[in-house]
């Protein structure tokens, strides 16, 4: 079929044009030439400027002719343009009137909101050119890649098990001995190793472009330059960060994210990416232009009556996430990593901020939570919240979910942390912590798989430093330690830091192993933080955001030396995947529904059957019925862990099982390896048994079959 | 920067000499080339990489094209890439139809 529109209608100076395309917004490569697409509420005029990459000049500047704007859209199709040379910008003009939210300045050079590529840092760490007016830059992509068949895994939520990672620290370290460390090319070859440890699912710290120089300075302590690591920061929300990308330089990173992508799925690892919908890198009034303040700043950003910028979020700005051009703009771009990336999911970061309207205000029914459940598209996505955010909106148990939005559990974190230090008073809140926090998520519609259950996460102690460091130590952060959460919960058995004593890296070790066993054997969806399962070591800085080096890159010499914590970890992983009875949707009734002589899940303590029995309330021990396995629909072995975080050891009499079927020990974490853990199938059989030691601060784990 | 890619068609082998850079500037003319070879039972396509030393995007899709044009029944060579060819190739994704070769005799 011949189409009579790809010719020029329109002469420029030496550019030719045609009346372009609103949809799609951004730029789009279309035969002969891109079709330019950008929105602006409140501008009056629009001018396209081009630039060959890397040049500080542009080559052109086009206005976009009033007559091709589409209500307000300015649109135009640019022919003859080499796709892989240019860099293109806007300048808008308007209303320059900050107390009413307009800050147009059409002298500054505006990125692209929907930019697909961003130039400007192109590889982690290299020195910008800091006179350059126009510093993020946007590009153009082909959106063509051979999937070879691939989609997102849609996995069942509740059999994932995610491990958070970041891309540059996963394998930065000199000792992961990758090719092109800190990257996602690097990452595949990391791949053996997921599948070992068991992981199938890696929810990654932000991989939209951000700029690593945004709030640089020099460590007062160190004399290391702290970047902004994390990338807890937006530049642009549709592009892939160039500088996590080997081929970054050449301008591939769409390929080579798409080839990680398609690779971790062909070896059945499901991607989840962090979000940060909460604010942009431009900062608050002190802040720069890179898009939207000179785009569109009265639509985009949360603003008081006085016209400035709400900071719910704790970095200066807020995204007006509730304005209905933001909202599709947020929708859009959701909807672009899942198709165009095969993203399984999404982890909204302060997600609480998504449902304050436009004056900041809390909502009972935010629309752009709402659309997100019911995006078609976005269907089969995983979507998590963070739901919290800087400007005290709690929502942990409350937030608006219409049975699709599952939340990071900052309760069970706060509880296991408690109880695993050996705080009194928690047995009751254990026993709902174990079976996926029913208090806290049965009427939401989701089942257990509301409850993302983590004990740790980026943001804090790593789990070895969890039980080394009773308080933070980020002095290296530059901030005098004042940076940072003080309400860890933590406890360094004995002494602060690392010791020779052996002793207190004995139970460091336990502690690590009760820890993995607790979380991973909860109903509800675990997720690890990379590094916990060899016992990286962050060296007590809970909020190492800043630090790109040894701090927080993951050292792949701890896999050599910690062998047993992965081990412990890995068997651990594969006993949940191997039995469906952990691995419940919908919460436990505590009681026999199927006629099997047993409840889907009963409490025991010191005395089968009476989880009152135990002298204290740090002992608690639970049994799950095999035949209640996953409604009732599936045959599975009984469970039985028994969890004594008392300091001396205590018996526990066990439930007696029906003839024939005996009770076997799978973990025993009072044990030295190799008796700490068995693989599956090569459980130690118990004979005549009706009682275990379970030693202080231990955990023990018997299956019945 | 070469015009002219295609060097010899003999019994079912078509070569191709890639050298210096293959980008959007020269990709165009390569993948005209190899539509001309379209219908003339090809069994093999060989490019002779060891001069190339920059290969962009949209050269690595026209030799993806050739592959999707060609048929099932073609196999696509690349021949004495440089390592750093090799990698972008590897990286980006494009190798898993190709067969990378150090040399390459009729």
């Amino acid at each position: 079929m011949i189409r009579i529109d790809t010719y020029p209608t329109h002469t420029y100076g030496e550019f030719q044009l045609r009346p372009g395309k609103p949809l799609p917004f951004g730029a789009t490569i279309v035969p002969g030439g891109v079709n330019f697409s950008i929105y602006s509420r409140h501008a009056t005029t629009c001018e396209l400027v081009l630039f060959r990459k890397h040049e500080s000049e542009p080559f052109g500047t086009i206005p976009f002719p009033d007559e091709f704007r589409i209500g307000n859209v300015f649109t135009m199709i640019v022919f003859d343009l080499d796709y892989e040379e240019i860099e293109y910008g806007f300048k808008m003009d308007g209303p320059f009137n900050p107390e009413e939210g307009l800050w147009f300045d059409k002298t500054k050079i505006l990125m692209d909101p929907y930019a697909k590529a961003i130039g400007g840092r192109d590889v982690w760490g290299e020195e910008p050119d800091w006179d350059n007016t126009y510093q993020h830059r946007a590009r153009l992509v082909y959106d063509d890649f051979d999937w070879e068949g691939d989609r997102p895994l849609e996995t069942p939520m509740e059999d994932l098990v995610i491990y958070e990672m970041h891309v540059r620290g996963f394998t930065r370290h000199p000792s992961s001995k990758v090719k092109h460390p800190g990257t996602f090319t690097a990452i595949r070859q990391k791949i053996p190793y997921l599948k070992k440890l068991g992981i199938n699912c890696i929810e990654l710290l932000p991989i939209h472009e951000f700029d690593e120089f945004e709030n640089s300075r020099i460590s007062p302590v160190t004399g290391e330059r702290l970047v902004n690591y994390w990338g807890y920061s937006n530049v642009g929300f549709f592009a892939p960060k160039t500088g996590y990308a080997a081929t970054g330089k050449f301008g591939m990173q769409v390929d080579e994210l798409k080839t990680l992508i398609r690779d971790l799925h062909k070896n059945g690892i499901e991607v989840i990416l962090d979000v940060v919908f909460n604010h942009t890198a431009e900062g608050n009034e002190n802040g720069p232009y890179i898009s939207y303040r000179g785009i569109d700043n009265k639509t985009y950003y949360m603003l008081t009556p006085e016209g400035y910028y709400f900071n719910f979020s704790g970095c200066g700005n807020t995204l007006n996430c509730n304005n209905p051009i933001v909202r599709n703009m947020i929708l859009g771009c959701l909807r672009y990593w899942t198709a165009e990336y095969h993203i399984d999911g999404f982890r909204f970061d302060l997600a609480a901020i998504l449902g304050r309207d436009q004056n900041g205000a809390p909502m009972h029914n935010p629309p752009l939570l709402e659309t997100l459940a019911f995006d078609p598209i976005l269907g089969k996505c995983k979507l998590i919240a963070e739901a919290w955010d800087a400007g005290g909106l709690y929502q942990v148990g409350s937030f608006p979910s219409w049975g699709r939005w599952a939340e990071w559990n900052g309760k069970f974190r706060d509880d296991l942390r408690k109880f695993l230090k050996g705080e009194e008073g928690l047995k009751d809140t254990m026993m709902q912590r174990l079976q996926g926090s029913p208090e806290m998520y049965k009427w939401q519609g989701l089942g257990t798989c509301a409850s993302i259950n983590f004990i740790t996460c980026h943001d804090g102690f790593t789990l070895k430093d969890l039980v080394s460091y009773n308080d933070k130590h980020n002095e290296a952060n530059g901030e005098d330690n004042r940076d940072g959460g003080n309400d860890n919960d933590s406890w360094n058995c004995g002494c602060e830091g690392t010791t020779e004593d052996e002793g207190i890296n004995r139970l460091r070790k336990r502690q690590i192993k009760n820890a993995l066993s607790m979380l991973i054997l909860s109903q509800g969806v675990p997720m690890l933080l990379s590094g916990d399962e060899i016992g990286n070591t962050q060296f007590g800085n809970n909020n190492a955001y800043c630090q790109d080096n040894e701090i927080s890159w993951l050292d792949w010499e701890l896999l050599k030396t910690n062998k047993e914590i992965f081990n412990f970890c890995k068997n651990m992983i594969a006993f949940r995947k191997k039995h469906p009875v952990l691995r419940s949707n919908i919460h436990f009734q505590n009681r026999d529904y199927v006629g099997s002589g047993y409840p889907d899940i009963s409490w025991h303590g010191q005395k089968a059957w009476q989880p009152e029995s135990s002298p204290n309330d740090l002992m608690v021990a639970f049994m799950l019925c095999g035949k209640h396995a996953k409604g009732g629909t599936v045959d599975d072995d009984a469970i039985y862990m028994a969890i004594n975080m008392h300091w001396e050891m205590h018996g526990f009499e066990l439930p007696k099982l029906p003839n024939g079927v005996n009770w076997h020990i799978f973990a025993n974490t009072g044990m030295e390896s190799p008796e700490d853990i068995w693989k599956i199938g090569k459980e130690k059989k118990l004979v005549d048994v009706d009682e275990i030691l379970v030693g202080p601060k231990s955990i023990v784990v018997l299956v019945g079959r | 920067m070469d015009s002219n890619f295609l060097v010899d068609f003999n019994e079912g082998v078509a070569k191709f000499n890639l050298s210096g850079r293959l980008d959007t500037t020269n990709a165009p003319a390569l993948s005209d080339e190899l539509k001309e070879l379209v219908g003339q039972n090809v069994e093999k396509i060989v490019f002779m990489a060891n001069d190339l030393e920059y290969i962009s995007s949209a050269g690595l899709r026209v030799i993806v094209f050739a592959k999707q044009k060609m048929g099932v029944d073609t196999q696509v060579f690349v021949v004495s890439p440089q390592q750093d060819v090799l990698d972008v190739i590897k990286m980006s994704g494009f190798d898993s139809f190709l067969k990378i070769l150090d040399s390459f005799d009729d």
